[in-house]
């Protein structure tokens, strides 16, 4: 798998998108756009609560073959995005609370989102078929 | 992303082009503050959206908040994609589509 190393600060998200884009760009646009917002909402994530006050690293792998896998490591506080509970989708305006959102939308998206953790890392690995 | 705003009178349509995401929500977000003071009508025309991430759909979420309060809002030009979004979210029974670029 191809990897980029890359501090987790949110500006990042555009430096993460290209690579991503760089193997995903043969694929249909509706596809990409999606893997697009996973991976934001991901990246998103890790720069703000990985490691706290301050950025370290993540480390993002991508392979395509007849799914594209993207996968995403860091040594930040352990956390499990999909242990979370899904947010409640029948709220009026009014009452709805902001976020929540992306790691739903993340696991509607994908085919599958696996979590692990593993020597001191978290390690989320995003899959989705592209037949 | 670039924004493009149609004043006509307290009538506004605001035109969004590439991708509403983490990067970019808060200059939409920005622009709606200073713009939506006396409007009683907002369209989003998302004819050149490419897509938006949970930051653009809180963006929405919260113009939505205000027009309720002070007018009405539409949404129009919904690619499949965000289509799927909006369903996916629960934002259809929150706002409201419309099938072309009209009021």
């Amino acid at each position: 798998m191809d990897e980029l190393i890359i501090e987790t600060k949110p500006k990042n998200l555009s430096r993460v998108l290209a690579f991503v884009e760089s193997h995903t760009g043969a694929l249909p646009k509706k596809s990409q756009y999606r893997i697009n917002i996973a991976v934001d909402e991901i990246f998103t994530n890790i720069s703000n609560y990985a490691y706290q006050n301050e950025p370290g690293i993540a480390v993002i792998r991508v392979a395509v073959n007849d799914a594209v896998t993207i996968e995403f490591e860091d040594s930040g506080v352990p956390y499990n995005p999909i242990a979370q509970t899904e947010p409640n989708l029948t709220q009026s305006a009014e009452e709805r609370a902001p976020g929540g959102l992306g790691v739903f939308m993340t696991q509607k998206l994908m085919d599958t989102v696996e979590y692990r953790r593993e020597g001191g890392k978290n390690i989320l690995t995003l899959k989705k078929g592209v037949s | 992303m670039v924004i493009n705003k149609q004043l006509n009178g307290t009538e506004l349509t605001v035109s969004i082009a590439g991708r509403l995401d983490t990067i970019t929500s808060p200059q939409l977000e920005k622009e709606l503050e200073s713009s939506l003071p006396g409007v009683t009508k907002l369209h989003f025309d998302f004819k050149e959206l490419e897509y938006l991430s949970s930051a653009g759909l809180r963006v929405m979420l919260r113009a939505q908040k205000q027009m309720n309060t002070q007018g009405n809002m539409t949404v129009g030009n919904v690619s499949d994609v965000i289509a799927e979004l909006f369903d996916m979210t629960g934002f259809t029974d929150i706002m409201t589509i419309v099938s072309n670029a009209g009021k």
